[in-house]
């Protein structure tokens, strides 16, 4: 599929699949995370199953591991990993295909799960590739519940301090986390400026919009001198009315009922953009 | 006296094999001075990463620079570097499996009179409980050159904890036997075996010597690689002696001691006596007087080891 619009709603209906067949899974940040990783995995980012050993490769650190299910479903469709397989062992007694990232498996950098570590880990991969005199670029991406976690900001400060402007950290601002809103759990509401006092360079988008983070990603990528932090404003559970917005769909399985209709809605979308 | 501390020797081993091995990195969190790194910063400024008092971006950058193919040496005081980070040590290098070696700095009681916060008395603990993570605890700078050397050499993750004080030598530069994740024979006996690790290997040694004068055979085991123990070493010199004592500067809960408890009752049941810090904020002191204070010196474990024969 080259339409990568539609293309995010049909992985929505992958993840959505591994989510039912596994029993479990964080669907709300999975649907909201969609689009940074089609627009990385599927259009930006010089990684694919021949090169991944490649040390000029970029490096992609999926630092919110809770959205693990979107995340199998790009690896998926990139061939880093089998669908069928996947879907079939998620969650499984003995399954290498956990809940969260796990770096045995291809494609896979570095294990996450515990919030905090991506954007530390990734200014060491960014310092390391700089020293070692290497072009490439390294993404992270965070949620907005994580940046209550002061190890961010540890990363934040060292991420600056060592101009990494081959280092692009993304917020997944769907402005919900498990308790409820994230502005009432430990509010954020001047976060371009926070991040912008700790001297990145700061953009924020529709980060459900495919042409803006393709733009964002192209003005990070010519930024010079600091790294660049996008607040990819997104919608938790972005696809179907039935858990978009709500909290409690933080790690839900949908009903049967809830599936169907989350699966017809997933298909206009598809419909719509193709 | 030798007044060369083992954190010297760490620094003054990284220096030779970075002028050839440029990938060999070494990061501080504002602690070069106490780390004795200072001279590394200086002479290798390309291959040094300051991070600021910040144990979890320093464990975690660490990391992501293995991530690169570096050879990163993260140093830090023991205390915060084995509990501050202890999760990126578990999650970024270990479970992970990063090569990232772990310095914990003035370790145990050494900043003595600073109190319990600056005090590592679990570190042995916690990072032994971290699986695909190492523990070693060199007992003087000969050691320590062979240890760090070794480490230089493989590519998984380690925690290597050092006093901030010279200890006196245990081995000589022409004589000492080392074998990577081998326990080292220090002295060979038959009635009683000693096991220490660290800055207590120099007083069980001393302590075989005054064994030795009232007739009693001490076999003192150097454990400095507390894991992966050795337990070849332990189950090999038990089951000749009639007894057990261990020595450690740590918690008397899930260091040394332990793990040699378990290793003993299991193989080769003898009674096993433990000599390790109070499970209670340590008494002011410098490291000698905590130590004497608490029988943690020669006299000590001799008492201790005529307790463990009685």
């Amino acid at each position: 599929m080259s339409n990568l619009k539609a293309l995010a709603y049909k992985l929505r209906k992958d993840t959505v699949d591994i989510i039912m067949e596994g029993g479990g899974g964080h669907i709300g940040g999975d649907m909201s995370v969609m689009e940074v990783l089609v627009s990385l995995y599927l259009d930006r980012m010089n990684i694919s199953p021949e090169n991944q050993d490649d040390p000029d490769r970029d490096f992609f650190i999926m630092s919110k591991g809770h959205s693990v299910e979107a995340y199998y479903a790009v690896l998926c469709e990139k061939g880093f990993l089998d669908f069928e397989e996947v879907k079939s062992k998620f969650s499984k007694f003995g399954s290498q295909y956990i809940g969260h990232p796990n770096n045995k498996l291809p494609g896979m950098e570095m294990n996450s799960g515990s919030l905090g570590h991506g954007l530390p880990v990734s200014v060491g991969i960014s310092l390391g590739n700089k020293m070692n005199g290497r072009k490439n670029r390294t993404y992270v991406v965070m949620g907005d519940g994580e940046l209550a976690e002061g190890s961010v900001w540890e990363g934040f400060m060292s991420g600056s301090m060592y101009k990494l402007d081959n280092l692009c950290a993304i917020i997944d601002r769907n402005r919900l986390q498990i308790s409820g809103s994230t502005e009432d759990v430990m509010a954020h509401e001047d976060l371009f400026q926070r991040i912008k006092s700790f001297g990145w360079h700061v953009i924020s988008v529709d980060g459900n919009d495919l042409d803006a983070l393709k733009a964002a990603f192209d003005e990070a990528e010519a930024t010079k001198g600091k790294p660049t932090c996008i607040i990819a404003n997104t919608t938790k559970g972005k696809g179907s009315a039935v858990m978009e917005n709500k909290a409690s769909w933080h790690h839900h399985v949908p009903t049967a009922e809830e599936y169907e209709q989350i699966m017809k809605d997933l298909d206009e979308h598809i419909k719509a953009l193709s | 006296m030798n007044n060369i501390p083992n954190r010297k020797v760490i620094c003054d081993v990284l220096m030779e094999h970075a002028k050839d091995d440029k990938d060999i990195v070494v990061l501080c969190s504002d602690s070069r001075g106490s780390a004795s790194l200072a001279p590394f910063f200086e002479n290798f400024p390309e291959q040094s990463v300051e991070v600021g008092i910040a144990e979890q971006d320093l464990v975690s950058i660490a990391a992501g620079l293995a991530k690169t193919g570096k050879k990163p040496f993260a140093a830090s005081p023991a205390s915060f570097v084995s509990t501050r980070s202890y999760e990126q040590a578990k999650v970024d290098c270990a479970y992970s499996n990063m090569n990232v070696k772990l310095i914990g700095i003035s370790g145990g009681v050494s900043y003595g009179a600073l109190g319990m916060s600056h005090h590592s008395a679990q570190d042995i603990a916690a990072m032994a409980a971290i699986p695909n993570m190492r523990v070693y605890l060199p007992s003087d700078r000969h050691q320590t050159k062979y240890l760090v050397e070794a480490l230089l050499k493989d590519e998984k993750p380690a925690y290597i904890r050092t006093g901030r004080n010279p200890v006196e030598d245990t081995y000589t530069e022409d004589n000492c036997p080392f074998e990577m994740d081998k326990a080292t024979i220090v002295n060979e006996g038959s009635d009683v075996t000693i096991i220490a690790c660290g800055e207590m290997v120099k007083p069980a040694a001393d302590a075989a010597k005054l064994l030795e004068k009232e007739g009693i055979s001490a076999e003192v085991i150097d454990m400095y690689c507390v894991k992966p123990l050795d337990t070849e070493a332990i189950i090999k010199s038990v089951q000749k002696t009639i007894a057990v004592v261990t020595v450690e500067e740590h918690a008397p809960f899930g260091g040394l001691g332990s793990m040699v408890a378990q290793v003993v009752s299991a193989n080769c049941p003898k009674k096993v006596l433990e000599i390790a810090l109070p499970d209670a904020p340590v008494i002011t002191g410098t490291s000698k007087e905590v130590f004497d204070y608490y029988g943690m010196n020669a006299e000590g474990i001799a008492k201790k080891a005529k307790e463990a024969l009685a």
